[in-house]
């Protein structure tokens, strides 16, 4: 057993003889059942410099979204001279780090893809060296050209033609999210120590693919390990060993998350779930005197003041995917454990209380893992702050912890990985909408009248039948889950090739265990469409090219989002089908497939690519988001719709089941404290039916309009709100999306 | 409405349900709104709820199978709110529905305009019974003078204000609710009545100034039926405020204890 001083006052064993942060964390915390009411404000400090990032933000949004860029350094570990937020006075930040040497200037990222890292510089009006393009054509591949080395027509048809989208084909695929704490509970020599005796145990000296690459890979995380010393030692810090108070585990802590977003401009870089650990190294501190509570809390708002800085550079496509320049720095707060105790600590209480002392912000991704038998003082704070920000998602702890443990991190927005034992392979999703009409239309896309699907037989008949839609859906979802599973190898094997997350990795144990995410887009209206088919007359109407362009619906039937058995139903078959499908089919590294029904805010994007359906949604008009059911379908009010969410199994859909709800402050209550009794009750009662998530929105339709109207109003300047699986600054929205998300029902009551 | 109902059940005509009442009564509501009423109330907001024809036909059975799919959030203090369109006008519905609620632990409100009021029988009788399975009762007043109250509804007050009194001499729990509607019944005159007649009261766990809204008007254009408040806006906060102190509502703190 390894002992080292920094640990004095620590509890347990077993973390001391392997890296194990899990354990040390479950023999030392003190769980937190009390109120809100130690927490402190802000320090001068902290309005400091929160005031002149809140500045650097504006000037951000003034010069049409991106403050500075790079164009002549490649970013890596150790590419930039240390940056401050504010250099003039360093000793005011208390979390020292930048992605760059200035504050919001974008990082140069070409490994995913050159094309994409030279076109976000000029699209906003940088022009990178000219010189990068040949190193990253000629001396060095990326991984977008592995991809489309690999890929076959098939495969670019349905890439193009939007059945299958958002592909992470062009930039990190992300989700990887390392055990940041490692660092601080471990120092990095050790860590590197142990990934030593790891590549001396790989394999037995017979040199298959799988321990070569194995060996490449334990290797490469060595360095990456060895160039986060030399990157926190331009800061002036040692990490070689063990953080030795609560400064340092939180700067040693986010020293590992900066290695990771240095490196890696993935549509997801989660933070991780840290909280619980923190509040160790804090309760140590404040019980020998050495912290105030004051100055912890100012601790974990600079950290958090450091997640809110995280940005890559973009591409115009795929900010219209992903509005608002998200970054998925998702970090968990709440829990159970195992052993049946809370894991709300005061830390837990102090991450919430940030959007209090910084106000509403949509990173880092605030996300609670809900439980109805967390502490109901914990519980009313969390819903206080939402109703207060409209900053908070909520996770069913119950339903993910009999799958990952009592320590697992939410990966993307809502995906939950076992923090540093598990990856993910993030994988976009399939159009399954889309994928309706090509059943109908014999394989060929509604838009592009383009034969993308295979040359199946279409539907002629004036009306549909239900048992025939079923049976050739059935075959046109197979034909798309073999494609999309096989699209998503050649990426995975690509990225894992040109874009390995070393630094990511590094944080994780070598042994890891791998899911392979895959995703469903327009789901509500595929089960509102087979509805009607069945329960209603639906129509077609052709086009003189014999496709089906509209559809008329004769009669009345159940829509998704009433708690209604015969659409919900629907629903559920749709999923499993589904999920059966994409089971069948090898995955890469044999990694274990899952799916997810979340979208994000590509949406609408979607929904622009895809037709009339037999719902009654008309061509272009935006899909509705993750697994919420259609807009105007509910008509039995809020817990009606969650009731039907609620049917869908999350262990069919392991990667999350998102559902955004928004609810005006009158339909909440009277006054705050009904307000925020009523969202416990509401949580309490939607995720005891074993619901996976919920983005809870609290504001009026007339504040978006306004907001829309008026963004230069400064109460808009940080107004934020839930999307699907993330927040955003409403005023940071297209147009489009600001439409969208105001069209959405809000649950006001007449 | 899903399953089978059994021939026994007395049947409701239910004009909509609303999953997610916050504002009708303790807690975490599911309210039923039933189908027909005999108030024409100008300020209504939900006219197609008048006629007493149509409506879906449900059996209390059912009614109360469905309501208990959302048990998981009412929490201590939810339960079921039955509001209208009338609910006095199916009686034996309504007693059905709440004696069954109640057989089953679940918090019963009953949300009315009194209109149906009478000491007479048949009615005076099933009310009786009714209060017996009923935990709170919210009642609208909505003017405190009777030919006011004939010009804003269609009929005399009278038998409302009995209905009120009845409800203070049994100690029925009862919300007291009345929706401010400028130039209709927001005289000081009338509302110093109003306060008088509310403090005569014993039974009043709550008293609530309900501002009016013009989110109902859609609905009268659909019916083709004349707004009659045409260009009457939502009173100001101010005045709601005003109002307030001049009712004394914040003297009414029992609910906070039930």
């Amino acid at each position: 057993m390894i002992q080292r001083e920094e640990w004095s006052g620590f509890q347990g064993r077993i973390w001391k003889e392997e890296v194990n942060t899990r354990d040390f964390i479950q023999n030392n915390y003190i769980p937190y059942e009390g109120d809100a009411s130690f927490l402190e404000g802000p320090t001068k400090g902290t309005d400091i410099l929160w005031g002149l990032l809140q500045k650097l933000q504006k000037e951000e949004r003034a010069r049409g979204g991106v403050l500075d860029m790079d164009t002549h350094v490649v970013s890596g570990l150790n590419s930039h001279e240390p940056g401050y937020l504010c250099p003039e006075r360093k000793e005011l930040e208390k979390v020292v780090g930048l992605q760059t040497d200035q504050p919001l200037k974008r990082a140069f990222m070409p490994f995913g893809g050159i094309k994409m890292a030279e076109d976000a510089c000029r699209n906003n009006g940088y022009e990178p060296d000219p010189e990068f393009h040949r190193i990253f054509t000629e001396y060095h591949k990326t991984h977008n050209q592995g991809v489309f080395d690999a890929y076959t027509p098939e495969m670019k048809k349905a890439r193009h033609n939007k059945i299958i989208t958002g592909l992470p084909d062009t930039y990190g695929r992300g989700r990887i999210v390392g055990d940041y704490r490692r660092v601080a509970l471990y120092g990095i020599d050790l860590l590197m120590e142990k990934k030593l005796e790891d590549l001396e145990l790989c394999g037995d000296g017979t040199m298959t693919d799988d321990i070569i690459r194995q060996r490449e890979e334990i290797s490469m995380q060595y360095r990456a390990l060895k160039d986060m010393k030399t990157m926190a030692a331009s800061y002036g810090f040692d990490i070689s060993l063990p953080a030795r108070d609560a400064r340092e585990a939180v700067q040693w802590t986010y020293f590992g998350y900066l290695a990771a977003i240095k490196t890696q401009n993935g549509a997801a870089m989660s933070v991780g779930r840290i909280s619980t650990f923190l509040d160790i190294y804090i309760q140590r501190d404040l019980k020998k005197g050495i912290l105030t509570e004051k100055e912890a809390q100012e601790l974990i708002d600079h950290f958090v003041m450091k997640c809110r800085m995280v940005k890559f550079a973009r591409v115009p496509s795929y900010t219209q995917l992903f509005s608002g320049d998200p970054v998925w720095a998702t970090l968990e707060v709440g829990g159970m454990g195992q052993d049946g105790r809370s894991m709300v600590t005061k830390t837990d209480y102090r991450f919430l209380h940030t959007l209090e002392n910084m106000g509403p912000s949509p990173e880092p991704n605030m996300t609670v893992l809900y439980s109805s038998r967390l502490p109901e003082h914990f519980k009313s704070y969390a819903a206080y702050i939402s109703i207060k920000t409209s900053s908070v998602q909520y996770e069913n702890d119950d339903v993910m912890r009999p799958f990952w443990g009592d320590d697992y991190s939410i990966c993307c927005c809502v995906s939950a990985t076992e923090t540093g034992k598990e990856i993910q392979f993030f994988g976009a999703r399939a159009n399954l909408a889309k994928c309706l009409l090509y059943a109908i239309n014999g394989g060929v896309d509604e838009k592009t009248k383009v034969q993308v699907g295979p040359d199946y037989k279409p539907i002629t008949s004036e009306y549909l039948d239900y048992d025939q839609v079923i049976a050739k859906y059935d075959s046109m979802m197979d034909w798309l889950a073999g494609l999309y599973v096989n699209t998503l190898n050649v990426i995975q094997y690509m990225h894992d090739k040109y874009y390995y997350e070393a630094a990511e990795m590094a944080l994780i144990d070598s042994h890891v265990r791998r899911t392979f995410a895959t995703g469903i887009a327009g789901f509500s209206h595929v089960i509102d469409s087979l509805s009607a088919i069945k329960y209603a007359r639906v129509k077609v109407i052709r086009g003189e090219d014999g496709l089906a362009e509209d559809f008329e619906v004769e009669g009345d039937f159940p829509r998704y989002g009433n708690d209604d058995d015969r659409a919900d139903d629907i629903g559920i078959w749709l999923l499993k089908s589904f999920l059966d499908k994409i089971k069948k089919h090898h995955t890469y590294r044999n990694s274990e497939a899952t799916t997810s029904i979340l979208t994000i805010t590509s949406n609408v994007v979607y929904g622009k690519a895809t037709g009339s359906l037999p719902d009654g949604r008309k061509a272009g008009e935006p899909l509705s988001p993750g697994a919420n059911p259609s807009y105007g379908a509910e008509k039995k009010g809020l817990l009606a719709s969650l009731n039907s969410v609620a049917k869908l199994p999350y262990g069919w859909a392991l990667d999350g089941i998102s559902n955004t709800q928004t609810i005006s402050p009158d339909a909440l209550g009277h006054d705050e404290g009904e307000r925020v009794g009523n969202l416990v009750h509401v949580l309490d009662g939607y995720f005891d039916q074993g619901a996976h998530h919920l983005n809870v929105n609290v504001f009026g339709m007339e504040k978006l309009v306004d907001a829309m109207e008026h963004p230069e109003k400064e109460e808009y300047a940080n107004f934020t709100i839930r999307v699907s699986g993330y927040a955003v600054k409403f005023i940071d929205l297209t147009k489009e999306q600001q439409l969208d998300v105001i069209a959405r029902s809000a649950h006001e009551r007449m | 409405m899903n399953g089978c109902s059994s021939k026994k059940s007395v049947m409701g005509f239910i004009h909509s349900v609303e999953t997610f009442g916050s504002v009708d009564g303790p807690g975490i509501r599911y309210v039923i709104f039933l189908q027909g009423c005999r108030l024409r109330c100008q300020y209504c907001h939900n006219p197609d709820s008048w006629s007493r024809r149509g409506g879906e036909p449900v059996s209390a059975e059912d009614m109360l199978l469905q309501a208990l799919k959302y048990r998981t959030y009412w929490g201590k203090k939810g339960g079921i709110t039955v509001s209208g369109g009338e609910p006095l006008l199916q009686m034996d519905f309504l007693i059905e529905l709440f004696t069954r609620a109640k057989e089953a632990g679940v918090h019963t409100c009953l949300d009315t305009a009194g209109q149906p009021f009478c000491r007479q029988e048949p009615f005076f009788g099933k009310l009786r019974r009714l209060m017996q399975v009923t935990d709170l009762v919210l009642l609208d007043v909505k003017h405190m003078d009777s030919e006011q109250h004939r010009r804003l509804t269609g009929h005399g007050n009278e038998n409302i204000l009995d209905m009120a009194r009845y409800l203070s001499q049994i100690q029925k729990p009862v919300w007291i609710r009345h929706v401010l509607v400028p130039e209709r019944n927001d005289e000081d005159e009338y509302l110093r009545q109003l306060e008088e007649f509310v403090r005569s009261l014993k039974n009043v766990r709550r008293f609530e100034v309900l501002p009016y809204h013009t989110l109902g008007q859609y609905k009268w254009e659909k019916l083709r039926i004349p707004y009659p408040l045409r260009g009457i806006d939502p009173p100001a906060r101010e005045r709601v405020a005003y109002v307030n102190e001049l009712l004394h509502t914040g003297d009414y703190r029992g609910y906070l204890e039930d």
